[in-house]
């Protein structure tokens, strides 16, 4: 027999051509926003565009189901050329209950498209949003583009005839919504499916499951005349090379493995858990393959301690923490300075003093960095801008501590630490060397003899024979390292440590200028702000304003060049997630007007921000 | 300018060549107030150390702050004069990086059991193969006086004009609670039982916890003397020895009996005889003899010295080795370019 299929004559929805969208899934913590973010990002990789991303998940453990504090969003903002933030503002809201609505509405762009679970709108879902009429009745989406689906019922109705429990089956739903997605903005699904297949590897049916979820997601926009538009974002021209998407926490941790891997000496990381450094153990606890010792400590500063302990024996001494945790270490930190031993300390930072708040981002441990320990404590100071330059960093702060045997603190953020990129893996022969040098020669040896290039004292390890030696936390007599309360030693040894550390800069990159190297307004960034000031600088530059920038990884000390840019500049704009603090250093450091452009709501800057401030400071 | 001393005294590598005690003194004057306790101490350490072995560059001893810690700078060996109370979590560091080495914590009542009584108690869990010796004068000798957690119920001093109000810790009962697989005490002027629990801690693998009680003839002379002083430390000390019963006395005329759940001192003599004493059992899985003992304290009791408990655990450090092995065992030795390469990867042409 045979059979005719009809064809509904429909029109053929129109492609358009966009450059950059950014789009945040959200929905409740248990809704699996994040895989579904990661998996958008993972072909979004592989279809050739830029892009950034940026998680946020509730600070609670176990938020109530559909409650606001339970939303989870995951946000990704890709594009046909290069890319620097996850986006200002997301273009694309998908929400999958009214809470998500809720929490993310106030971020979307004016006019966007949400993409909305109708099925997630029910009485107790609203009432736990705390609305108390339905949006989606209310008018108070008037202003957007939006598009009803009742995705779980959808879901469930393409999955009828897989044999898993219900529940189950509603759980696929986010694969429903991530089809439609990838259908609406043109990309394949081969990637995801080939995913699913090795993530339930034992599980056939879930495969089934998900599988036919995603295929129905897809062809739900194809085949509905809901959408009328389908979008297409083009390959950005990217360096050539393999990549992978990092997290600056991820980063961070490859980036030490691979420091203790070029010095040839194991990596000791001693930590105590907080949030947002955590991730930085997880990760390192898993590459013991390398020699990697971890060690969870009672405290930060038995934390510490450890690590000394360990630089002082040999290792690569690590310890890594978050604003409060460094306030404990602060003491330890300078038992460093005067042992003068190659400790590294990482500092993801979080929002608040105290415990503040933990799961948002600020750079505000700057002057804590610098200043807060007692007495004259010189350390190096270093803060990668991206999430992929942590891993840069990583190596960088280890051959800077080791080379001048000095502690560095390492200051990187919440949104580095949680956000990602493509990051394109470097070969092993772009990486820097790292050149230990243990003593071993007991002739001549002197605890506190120094190197006369670098001021570095000999690195001589318990085990040596003829180097037994003793070093601790009272001063120090040149040279001897014996204890000494001269009053003409101490200032000696006090120029001698501060000396040691301003010549690191001798041995760092020249600060590069983005745009012209003189003009009107020079804007100053370090650490995350990257991305936001160099895309607010490049777009002002683009419409003819007399802008530049130069962003500072080296905080202590400064590049050598830093001065001369300064002075080449009518103003000086200081963008920082912090109440001014690099302004301040800058200004006394450099004797420069610097404007202070503060912003302390635990969120990074976004790059309309940031052009706005500019023209403010242009026109005045 | 002088250039002596730090790391520059002896002869470098002494291949098989016996040390003395002498190899081990550095040449800084010895600071501590005359008459000290800590003297002792540093000579029986001293003494100690040339039997056992080990040759002086892998010796380091880590130290807080207080008097006590000054001890690392009169040993001729590596050391470190770390910050107060944390000696313990440093010298993980150090005994995690490099485990072949003979690493001795030198800590104090106030640095051991006051600011670092955290590290304290988790470096003895972890049984951290570090030899932890606590300088006990119940007194914090280098900020000139105050009380310390060892110090008496009711103590006048600097800081507790009207008598302390705080109650007393007991070293020995926080080693114990923490799990500690080597728990001794013994007596700063007992020089030859003190040698023998020094060296006894040296030997064990594992966290070794040594109380010294250590007079401070400043801020609190005499504090040991109604029991430990020369002329009646026989009677009022019980010295412990494992597998032998718990009697004491110039006589060796009384022991201790288990009554019930407690511990009672008796007369030796026609009814009671040394089979109806404890017997001491420094290998018992179970910490409940060794509790108690540290808990018996002059003048209702004879103060026990010597080793409490001394049982077998892996250490720290090893099972950390081990992991590493497995790990590499398992995965290959770890491979740079792949880890790097590891995950979801694309590529740009
Ligand atoms: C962070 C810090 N707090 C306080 C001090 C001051 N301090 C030095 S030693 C000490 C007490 C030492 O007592 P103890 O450990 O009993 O040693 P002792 O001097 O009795 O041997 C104190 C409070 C310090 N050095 N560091
Ligand atoms: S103050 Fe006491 S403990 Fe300190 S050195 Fe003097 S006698 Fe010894
Ligand atoms: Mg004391």
């Amino acid at each position: 027999m045979e059979t005719t299929t009809v064809v509904e004559e429909r029109p053929q929805p129109r492609i358009q051509e966009l450059e950059t969208v950014t789009i945040r899934f959200s929905g409740d913590s248990g809704d699996g926003m994040q895989l579904t973010g990661t998996q958008f990002t993972n072909t979004t990789a592989l279809a050739g565009n830029d892009l950034a991303t940026l998680p946020d998940f509730p600070a609670e453990i176990r938020a109530p189901a559909g409650s606001l504090p339970g939303v989870s969003s995951f946000q990704v903002c890709f594009s046909s050329h290069d890319i620097r933030t996850p986006g200002d503002q997301p273009d694309v809201l998908v929400a999958m209950n009214p809470a998500a609505l809720k929490v993310n509405l106030p971020d979307l762009v004016e006019g966007g498209l949400i993409i909305i679970n109708t099925d997630g709108f029910n009485e107790v879902n609203l009432k736990k949003a705390k609305y108390d009429s339905n949006p989606l009745e209310d008018g108070t989406l008037a202003r957007y583009r939006v598009y009803k689906i009742p995705i779980t019922s959808l879901t469930l109705k393409a999955l009828k005839d897989v044999n898993i429990p219900h529940k189950q089956a509603e759980r696929c739903k986010n694969f429903f919504a991530l089809g439609l997605m990838y259908w609406l903005y043109d990309r394949p699904i081969d990637a995801t499916l080939k995913w699913i297949e090795r993530r339930f590897a034992d599980q056939p049916e879930l495969i089934q499951a998900n599988q036919t979820a995603l295929r129905a997601g897809y062809a739900y926009g194809e085949a509905t005349e809901m959408f009328t538009t389908h979008y297409r974002v083009r390959r950005a021209a990217i360096e050539p090379g393999v990549y992978r998407n990092v997290t600056g926490n991820e980063a961070t941790a490859l980036g030490f493995v691979a420091a203790a891997q070029l010095a040839g000496r194991p990596l000791f990381y001693a930590s105590y858990p907080i949030t947002p450094a955590s991730d930085i153990l997880h990760a390192l606890a898993q590459y013991k393959n390398f020699g990697v010792k971890t060690f969870q400590a009672e405290d930060e500063i038995a934390a510490i301690c450890a690590a000394i302990g360990a630089a002082f024996a040999g290792d690569l001494g690590l310890t890594g923490t978050s604003g409060p945790g460094l306030a404990l270490k602060s003491e330890a930190i300078n038992l460093a300075v005067m042992a003068e031993l190659p400790v590294v300390v990482v500092d993801v930072q979080r929002a608040g003093p105290s415990t503040g708040m933990p799961t948002k981002t600020e750079q505000a441990d700057l002057l804590q960095a610098l200043f807060g320990r007692n007495s004259d404590s010189p350390v190096a100071v270093v803060a990668p801008a991206t999430p992929a330059d942590c891993f840069i960093m990583a190596i960088e702060a280890f051959r800077i501590a080791t080379k001048y045997m000095v502690p560095v603190i390492y200051l990187s953020d919440g949104y580095l630490g949680n956000g990602s990129e493509p990051w394109r893996i470097p070969s092993l022969d772009e990486l820097p060397r790292i050149e230990l040098k243990f003593r071993t020669d007991p002739e001549g040896f002197y605890p506190y003899l120094r190197d006369e290039r670098t001021l570095a004292r000999p690195w001589a390890v318990p085990g040596t024979p003829g180097l037994e030696h003793r070093i601790g936390g009272l001063e120090k007599e040149h040279i001897t390292g014996n204890v000494s309360y001269d009053p003409d030693n101490h200032m000696l040894m006090t120029q001698l440590r501060a000396e040691k550390v301003a010549r690191i800069a001798e041995d760092i990159p020249d600060v590069e200028v983005f745009g012209d190297p003189e003009g009107e307004l020079l804007v100053v960034g370090w650490g995350s702000t990257y991305g936001a000031i160099t895309s607010a600088v490049e777009h002002l530059r683009a419409r003819g304003a007399s802008v530049s920038s130069v962003h500072l990884r080296y905080l202590n000390p400064f590049p050598r060049n830093l001065g001369a840019i300064l002075s080449r500049f009518e103003k000086v704009l200081v963008p920082e997630l912090n109440y001014g603090q690099l302004a301040l250093v800058l200004r006394a450091r450099y004797l420069v007007e610097t404007i202070s452009f503060p912003k302390v709501k635990g969120k990074p800057f976004k790059i309309a921000e940031i052009v706005h401030k500019i023209q403010e400071v242009l026109e005045q | 300018m002088s250039r002596q001393g730090n790391g520059h005294k002896g002869n470098g590598h002494q291949g098989a060549v016996k040390l003395t005690r002498k190899d081990f003194a550095s040449d800084q004057e010895v600071r501590w107030c005359p008459g000290c306790g800590d003297y002792s101490i540093l000579a029986q350490v001293q003494k100690v150390l040339p039997d056992l072995g080990i040759p002086r560059e892998k010796f380091v001893f880590v130290s807080g702050i207080g008097c006590s810690s000054r001890f690392p700078y009169y040993m001729n060996t590596y050391g470190f004069h770390t910050i107060h109370g944390r000696a313990p979590a440093v010298a993980t560091g150090i005994k995690a990086t490099n485990p072949d080495l003979s690493v001795w914590v030198i800590t104090g009542d106030g640095d051991g059991l006051s600011i670092g009584g955290n590290h304290l108690l988790h470096t003895l869990r972890r049984n951290v193969d570090v030899n932890i010796i606590l300088f006990n004068n119940r007194i914090y000798g280098l900020t000139k006086g105050q009380y310390s957690p060892t110090s008496e119920f009711g103590k006048r001093t600097k800081s507790t004009p009207f008598g302390s109000i705080d109650w007393p810790l007991n070293p020995l009962s926080v080693a114990l609670g923490a799990g500690a697989t080597f728990v001794a005490r013994s007596v700063d002027r007992d020089t030859k039982h003190l040698a023998s629990v020094l060296e006894r801690a040296a030997r064990h693998k594992g966290s070794s916890f040594v109380e010294v009680l250590q007079n401070c003839n400043i801020f609190n002379d005499g504090a040991f003397e109604p029991f430990a002083g020369r002329t009646v430390r026989d009677d009022r000390l019980l010295y412990l020895e494992h597998g032998q019963p718990l009697v004491f006395g110039k006589e060796r005329n009384k022991g201790i009996r288990l009554n019930g759940c407690r511990l009672e001192v008796v007369q030796l003599g026609e009814e009671i005889t040394e089979s109806d004493l404890v017997i001491h059992d420094e290998r018992a899985d179970e910490p409940n003899l060794a509790f108690m003992l540290a808990h018996l304290d002059y003048p209702e009791y004879p103060v026990p010295v010597g080793v409490f408990r001394a049982v077998e655990k892996p250490t720290y450090e090893e099972l950390l080795e081990e992991q590493i092995q497995t790990a590499i065992r398992r995965q290959g030795e770890g491979d740079l370019e792949k880890l790097l390469h590891s995950g979801y990867t694309w590529t740009v042409e």
